[in-house]
């Protein structure tokens, strides 16, 4: 089937019309530029702040100025600097738990729908999984050791892994029933040629567009963890640690909080923004509905 | 539907033991010496060898585990390591704050997702539907902290509408613990809300496509009965599950939410207990907190046979 559509495509790629892009899907390019201007802030980091670190204590809790454009901590530390190396932790997390959790789910979820045996006993533990509140368990994962980014991303990655199981799963419980599929077993493919090149493709839309909103959840659950203590380290500038410093602070400074809580809300709602255009273009049937 | 009920009790509990079972390898699988993190950088020797011994460390696991196993099935969810009570009774201690919170939030939220979802079903395509659609996606971007320091800031400290933090038992008055519980329970609400009306109207416009909506729209039935009677109750199985589902939402919540108003409650528990490496606190109010999530399932889907008495088990 998908031969055919690609015979029948015409064989010149059409050129790139950007405007014609953002006119027809509005979600995925707003997003998309938010993202792009995290990133770009994000990588360019040393560039554009001052050292996020540095503490001076004659300069506490100013209001946003010409010099801290968003004024400075309890301890003196420049917010706009924080903010700035704060990205980085934040999109990395969000990256690497959704690179984590799609690779891992993928294969779960593969092996569980195509094996009967495998499945029964592979969704009751994910079921077990799912009914532990994500953030409670990273928070046991990480009380258990030494608080470190790395610690951080598996105990966030864990809880996500069993929705994008079950999404895999039941995509291949579809369509592992389909002629085609039925076809390649007649001919006498191998299993892992099955799964590997008959049915794992039919996943990758639902779960292109599952990535982004476990990038998100990541995002904020990383935060979550940062603001209760129980997340990255508080000497490195993530935006839940900066909330967490500055919550007795709350009525002298405000910009403490509201600096990198609008990045993380900005941030989410870009990657969330992203998802919504990816789903509206994968599946135009669910995005009517959604 | 009595043979339904057995086989889903039975699954319930197979999920509860795979809860257990994480609970309990968390512990020992972690990497290195759980004993030593849990005592602290500047403990003595002794003290972690104290640790060891009053957790049972030194024994083979599975020894370990069927004796932890056999005090949860006996409802003992073991001894606080830095107050030595009962984590029981300290969970018992902070039970009101957290069920007024969640109960109010419950309430709330369901209350005005179904509206606004069905509201957006309604007036599917209008400038209505998209700026609801738009509102539920900042509700699941914006964090919980972000959102009730927000609250907080506005309707406490510049208005002075509400008090800023804290909890007022309904023992003291109903105002007073109502006034106390209005802030918590949007900042609680709001992914909940989202979450909830954004299924509430797909679920809704499946059902007004439906033949029989046309024909009640044809006989004339008002449009207020078409949408409550005709549609929302056949409307009703995906919304009802969502509402089970985002249970975990609201939990995840609630240690957030009394973090930021400083609500004497069980999430509060868990993450003063973060600060002292109190394990057996976080493993006791998980495997509460998993129980409930996988109790109120259990309730939702055996309330499918009343929402829609098609579903026969």
């Amino acid at each position: 089937m998908s031969a055919a559509l690609t015979n029948a495509a015409p064989s010149v790629r059409p050129a790139f019309r950007p405007w014609r892009f953002i006119r027809r899907n509005p979600t995925l390019a707003a997003g998309l530029f938010i993202l792009a201007i995290m990133v770009t802030v994000a990588l360019l980091a040393p560039l554009i702040a001052g050292d996020p670190l540095r503490m001076q204590p004659a300069q506490r809790l100013r209001p946003p100025s010409a010099q801290y454009w968003l004024g400075t901590d309890s301890l003196g530390r420049d917010v706009f600097a924080r903010l700035v190396y704060g990205a980085r932790v934040s999109l990395l997390v969000g990256l690497s738990v959704a690179t984590f959790s799609i690779l891992i789910g993928l294969t779960i979820g593969l092996l569980a729908g195509f094996f009967r045996t495998a499945d029964a006993i592979v969704m009751r533990i994910m079921d077990g999984l799912m009914a532990i509140p994500a953030i409670l368990l990273a928070i046991a994962m990480v009380s258990l050791s030494r608080a470190s980014l790395l610690v951080v991303i598996i105990a966030i990655t864990i809880p996500e892994i069993p929705r994008v199981v079950r999404l895999v799963r039941s995509v291949v419980l579809s369509v592992r029933e389909q002629p085609f599929v039925e076809a390649a077993i007649a001919g006498g493919a191998p299993t892992w040629k099955i799964l590997l090149r008959h049915i794992m493709p039919s996943t990758f839309p639902p779960l292109i567009v599952q990535a982004t909103y476990v990038c998100a959840s990541a995002i904020l659950i990383e935060a979550s963890l940062s603001f209760l203590g129980a997340g990255t380290p508080p000497e490195i500038p993530t935006w839940g640690n900066m909330v967490s410093s500055s919550r007795l602070f709350l009525s002298r400074a405000p910009w403490t909080i509201f600096a990198p809580g609008l990045a993380l809300a900005l941030v989410v709602l870009a990657v969330n923004l992203v998802g919504d255009g990816l789903r509206d273009r994968l599946d135009p049937r669910l995005a009517r509905r959604m | 539907m009595l043979a339904y009920v057995i086989r889903r009790l039975l699954s319930t509990l197979i999920v509860m033991a795979i809860v257990g079972i994480f609970v309990f390898l968390l512990l020992h699988l972690s990497p290195g010496d759980p004993a030593a993190i849990i005592a602290g950088d500047n403990a003595t020797p002794e003290q972690i060898t104290g640790i060891r011994q009053r957790l049972g460390l030194e024994d083979p696991l599975p020894v370990q585990f069927l004796r932890w196993f056999g005090h949860i099935a006996q409802g003992d969810l073991g001894v606080s390591i830095f107050s030595n009570e009962p984590v029981l009774k300290l969970v018992g201690q902070r039970l009101e704050p957290t069920i007024s919170l969640a109960l109010t939030t419950l309430l709330i939220a369901v209350t005005l997702a179904v509206t606004l979802g069905v509201l957006a079903a309604w007036k599917a395509d209008t400038w209505v539907d998209r700026l609801l659609m738009v509102v539920s996606v900042l509700g699941f971007s914006v964090p919980g902290f972000v959102v009730g320091y927000l609250l907080i800031y506005v309707f406490a400290i510049e208005l002075r509408w509400l008090p800023v933090q804290g909890y007022t038992p309904i023992a003291e008055g109903v105002v007073p613990w109502a006034r106390n519980l209005v802030l918590p329970s949007v900042t609680l609400g709001l992914a909940y809300v989202a979450l909830i009306a954004r299924i509430t109207r797909a679920s809704m416009l499946d059902v007004l496509a439906e033949d029989y909506i046309r024909t009640a729209k044809a006989k004339g039935v008002a449009n207020q009965s078409m949408l409550l009677k005709h549609a929302l109750k056949n409307a009703g199985v995906p919304i009802v599950t969502v509402i089970g589902i985002g249970v975990a939402l609201l939990f995840s919540g609630v240690v957030i939410t009394e973090t930021v108003f400083n609500i004497p409650g069980i999430g509060r528990l868990v993450v003063d207990a973060i600060a002292k490496r109190d394990y057996p606190i976080i493993q006791g109010v998980i495997l509460i907190f998993s129980g409930v999530y996988v109790l109120v399932n259990l309730i939702v889907d055996l309330s499918y046979t009343l929402i829609d008495p098609r579903i026969r088990y």
